[in-house]
C-alpha cells in the first residue's frame, strides 16, 4: 500500500511541475463554459431580412414596422424587384425576404383577403421554419389589430404553462449538455494521453517491472486525475449556477455523487482507449474523433435524440454523455431524487464497470 | 527542391507506416459523416401529448382528434387526473399535457367562452416554443370551424385576414441532411489540419529527433514546408473522398463550382497548419500541443455556426467568430454547394482567409528556432 502513495505522489509531482498543462486543464473548461454558455443558442434574434414591399401603403409600412419591432427581424436591405432577391440570398447575409403585393391595404378592408409572401433561405432549415413562425405570429398580431379588438362569440382561451422553464431560456437546454461534453473530453483526453506517453517515451517498461502490480499502477495514475476532474466538475458546476442562474432543485449531495460517477466513467473510458493505443498522437485522435463528434450530436446535447431515425436512436444509448445529460437536467432542473434517475445511475454504473473490466482484459504487461 | 522532395518522401513514409493512425485518418472520419449527418435533426415532429379530458363532450374528442391527426402530436395517454399528467411531463413521457376542464361545451356555447390548460415541457426552450405554436394554430383553427358551424356563418363573413403564405427556398424539403453534411466535413478535414501538422513536430522534440534534423544543412523553410505539405494533400484527400460520398449518399446538391470549394479549402487549410505550426512552436510536449490545439479547435467548432446559427450569438460572441477560420469555411462551403454563390459572393471571405493564413504562418516561422 505503502508503494502504491509514493507511485501516485509520483504522478501528482509529473502534473504539478507541468504548470502550463496544469494551467491549460483548469483555464480550459473555464473559458470554454463561458464561451459556450452564452453563445451556444438557437433563439432567433435580429434575423437580418430583406423586404420588397410593392405596396407602400400606410398598412404595409405598419406590418413592416411590426416585424422589426419585436427585436426578431432587421431589416438589411430594402428590395425593388423579384429578380433581386436570389442575389440577396447568394450574398449569404439575409435569411429571409417578405413580398408584400402592391395594394395591400386596399385588398384588406375591401376584399377581407391581403397578401404576403415569405421566403426563407431554408439552406439552414431550422431556422427557416422557426423564422417563418415568428413573421407569420406577428403578421396574426397585427391582423387582429387591424381588425380590433371585438369580443367573438365562442372563443376558446388557452392558458399556457411553461414547465421547468418559463422564460423560454436556451441557457437550460445546452448548459448541462457543455459541462457533460467538457468533463467527459477532459477526464478521458487526460488518462488516455498520460498512459500513453509514459508508453511513447519508454517509461512505461520501467513501471511495469517494478514491484506494483499493473492494475495498481494504472489506478495509481488516475487517482490524481480523479481529483483534478472533479475539481474541475465543480468549478464547471459553480459556473453554471452562479453565471447562468442553472437552479439546483434536486438535492446537491446527489448532484455531487452523480458527478463523481460520471468522472469515474469518463476516466475509465480513458484507460480504454489508452490501452489500445500506444501513441500519444493517436490517443488523442481517438478520443478526440471518436469522442467529440459522436458525443456533440447523439449525446442530445444540441439536436434532440427523438428527432433522430430509429437506429441513432438506439445507438445513442451507448453515448456516457447521454445519460449524464438526463441526470444533471432532472436533478437540478426537476429537481428529481434518486428514485426518478435511477435507471440512468444503474446505466453509468455498468458503462464503468465494463471500460474497467475491458481495460484490464486489454492491458498487456509487456510491451512487444 | 530536392530536400523537400526528400523530407516529404520521409514523411509520407512515416505517416503511412503508422496503421493505426493511418485508420483515424482516414475510415473514422467518413464513417462519421456517414452516420451523424443522420443525428443532425431539429425537426420537431411526434411530440407526446397526455390528454386529461374532463369534459368528454363530442367538442372536446373533436379538438383531441384534431390534435392528434394533425402529425404533429402523438397521444401518449388519455387521463382524468391532472396528476397523472404532471408526472408523465416530469418522467419525460409527455412534452405537453392539454387539460380540458368539465363543462368546456356547456361554457363554451352558454358563456361564449372556455379555456384550456396547456402544460409544456420547456426544458428545450425553441421545441417547447414550437410545441406552442403548433397547438396553439390547431386549437385557433378548430375555434374558427365551431365558431362558423354553431353560428351557420359564411366564410367570407368574418373578418378580414392576412393569407401568408411561404415557401423554402434553396432545400425545398427542409432537408437536414444536405445542411449537415458539408459543416461536418469541414470539422473532419480541420482536425488533420490543426491536430496532426503540429503534433508532429513537437514529437520530434520530445523524442529528440529533431536534433538530428537541426543539425543537416535543411533550411528552416523546408523543415516547415515538408512537414505541412503532407497533411495538406491529406486534407484536401479527405475532402474529396467526402464530398463524393456525400454526394452518393446523401446526394448532396453541388450548386457551384467545385473549384471553389477547393480553393478556398486550400488556403483554409493553411491557416489551421499555420496554427498547428504556431501551437508547435511554443509547446515542448505532445500534451501541452494537443490541449492548446484541441481548446481553440472546440471553441472554433462550436461557435462557427455549425450546430447554432452565428446570428443567434450575442453581439461580442459574433465579434469573435470574426476570427474564427472554421466560421469562414462552414459559411462559404455551404454558399457554394447550397446556394451557388460564385466568386464575387466569396471573394471577401477568401481575402480574409488569405490574410489570415499569411499572417498565422508568418508568426509561426519567425517564432521557429532550429536552435533551442
Amino acid at each position: 500500500m505503502r508503494q502504491f502513495f509514493v507511485f501516485a505522489r509520483k504522478e501528482f509531482y509529473h502534473i504539478f511541475r507541468d504548470k502550463r498543462t496544469l494551467l491549460i486543464l483548469f483555464g480550459m473548461p473555464v473559458v470554454q463554459i463561458i464561451l459556450f454558455g452564452f453563445a451556444i443558442t438557437n433563439e432567433i434574434k435580429n434575423a437580418d431580412i430583406a423586404v420588397l414591399d410593392q405596396s407602400k401603403d400606410y398598412y404595409s409600412t405598419r406590418l413592416v414596422q411590426k416585424l422589426t419591432a419585436g427585436g426578431y427581424f432587421r431589416i438589411d436591405r430594402r428590395l425593388q424587384s423579384h429578380r433581386a432577391i436570389e442575389d440577396a440570398f447568394r450574398e449569404g447575409r439575409i435569411k429571409m425576404a417578405v413580398v408584400i403585393p402592391p395594394q395591400f391595404g386596399q385588398s384588406f378592408f375591401h376584399l377581407n383577403r391581403a397578401q404576403v409572401q415569405l421566403l426563407a433561405d431554408a439552406g439552414d432549415p431550422n431556422t427557416a421554419t422557426t423564422l417563418i413562425n415568428y413573421a407569420t405570429a406577428i403578421i396574426g398580431s397585427y391582423q387582429q389589430e387591424l381588425n380590433g379588438q371585438t369580443q367573438l362569440p365562442l372563443t376558446i382561451a388557452t392558458t399556457v404553462t411553461m414547465q421547468y422553464n418559463a422564460a423560454l431560456k436556451s441557457v437550460f437546454l445546452f448548459v448541462p449538455g457543455v459541462m457533460t461534453l467538457i468533463l467527459l473530453l477532459v477526464s478521458a483526453m487526460m488518462t488516455s494521453i498520460t498512459i500513453a506517453r509514459e508508453k511513447e517515451l519508454g517509461t512505461m517498461e520501467i513501471l511495469l517491472v517494478s514491484p506494483l502490480p499493473p492494475p495498481l499502477i494504472v489506478v495509481g495514475k488516475v487517482v490524481p486525475y480523479i481529483m483534478l476532474s472533479f475539481i474541475n466538475a465543480l468549478v464547471i458546476l459553480a459556473l453554471g449556477v452562479f453565471l447562468f442562474g442553472m437552479p439546483i432543485r434536486g438535492s446537491m449531495v446527489l448532484l455531487l455523487l452523480e458527478c463523481v460517477l460520471f468522472v469515474l466513467t469518463s476516466l475509465s473510458l480513458g484507460i480504454l482507449i489508452s490501452t489500445v493505443t500506444d501513441k500519444q498522437q493517436t490517443a488523442m485522435m481517438a478520443s478526440m474523433m471518436g469522442l467529440l463528434m459522436p458525443t456533440t450530436l447523439l449525446s442530445g446535447f444540441i439536436f434532440p435524440i427523438e428527432s433522430m431515425p430509429l437506429p441513432l436512436q438506439w445507438l445513442s444509448n451507448i453515448m456516457p454523455a447521454k445519460w449524464f445529460i438526463i441526470i444533471l437536467k432532472d436533478v437540478m432542473l426537476k429537481g428529481a431524487g434518486l428514485e426518478t434517475v435511477w435507471f440512468q445511475t444503474l446505466v453509468l454504473c455498468g458503462m464503468t464497470l465494463l471500460f474497467v473490466v475491458m481495460s484490464i482484459r486489454n492491458f498487456k504487461i509487456r510491451l512487444s | 527542391m530536392r530536400t523537400i522532395f526528400f523530407l516529404l518522401q520521409k514523411e509520407f513514409l512515416q505517416i503511412f507506416r503508422n496503421r493505426s493512425m493511418l485508420r483515424i485518418i482516414l475510415i473514422i472520419p467518413i464513417v462519421q459523416l456517414l452516420i451523424l449527418s443522420n443525428a443532425a435533426n431539429y425537426e420537431v415532429k411526434d411530440l407526446s401529448i397526455d390528454v386529461v379530458d374532463h369534459d368528454l363532450s363530442s367538442w372536446s374528442r373533436r379538438l383531441v382528434h384534431k390534435l392528434t391527426a394533425s402529425g404533429y402530436f402523438r397521444l401518449n395517454r388519455h387521463t382524468f387526473s391532472r396528476e397523472d399528467g404532471f408526472r408523465d411531463l416530469q418522467q419525460d413521457k409527455a412534452d405537453i399535457v392539454l387539460v380540458i376542464p368539465p363543462h368546456f361545451e356547456r361554457d363554451l356555447v352558454r358563456e361564449d367562452k372556455a379555456t384550456l390548460q396547456l402544460l409544456v415541457n420547456a426544458i428545450n426552450g425553441s421545441k417547447a416554443g414550437l410545441a406552442n405554436a403548433y397547438a396553439g394554430s390547431i386549437i385557433r383553427d378548430f375555434n374558427r370551424n365551431i365558431r362558423t358551424e354553431w353560428l351557420a356563418l359564411n366564410e367570407r363573413d368574418g373578418p378580414p385576414v392576412i393569407a401568408v403564405t411561404f415557401s423554402n427556398w434553396f432545400n425545398t424539403r427542409l432537408d437536414y441532411k444536405i445542411f449537415m453534411v458539408p459543416g461536418i466535413l469541414v470539422v473532419l478535414v480541420t482536425m488533420i489540419g490543426a491536430f496532426l501538422s503540429g503534433m508532429n513536430i513537437v514529437k520530434e522534440k520530445e523524442i529528440g529527433t529533431i536534433e538530428q534534423l537541426n543539425v543537416t544543412p535543411i533550411r528552416k523553410h523546408h523543415f516547415i514546408l515538408g512537414k505541412l505539405i503532407p497533411f495538406w494533400v491529406l486534407a484536401l484527400f479527405e475532402l474529396a473522398f467526402g464530398l463524393l460520398a456525400g454526394k452518393l449518399v446523401f446526394s448532396l446538391p453541388i450548386g457551384g463550382s467545385l473549384w471553389l470549394v477547393f480553393l478556398f479549402a486550400a488556403v483554409y487549410l493553411w491557416v489551421m497548419l499555420g496554427m498547428g505550426l504556431l501551437i508547435s512552436t511554443f509547446t515542448e510536449t505532445q500534451q501541452q500541443a494537443m490541449f492548446i490545439a484541441w481548446f481553440f479547435v472546440i471553441i472554433f467548432i462550436l461557435m462557427s455556426g455549425l450546430f447554432t446559427p452565428v446570428e443567434s450569438m450575442p453581439q461580442w460572441a459574433q465579434v469573435v467568430t470574426w476570427f474564427n477560420p472554421i466560421a469562414y469555411f462552414v459559411k462559404v462551403i455551404r454558399m457554394v454547394l447550397l446556394k451557388g454563390s460564385g466568386w464575387a459572393d466569396i471573394q471577401f471571405f477568401l481575402l480574409a482567409m488569405l490574410v489570415y493564413a499569411l499572417v498565422m504562418n508568418g508568426i509561426a516561422i519567425w517564432n521557429y528556432r532550429k536552435t533551442s
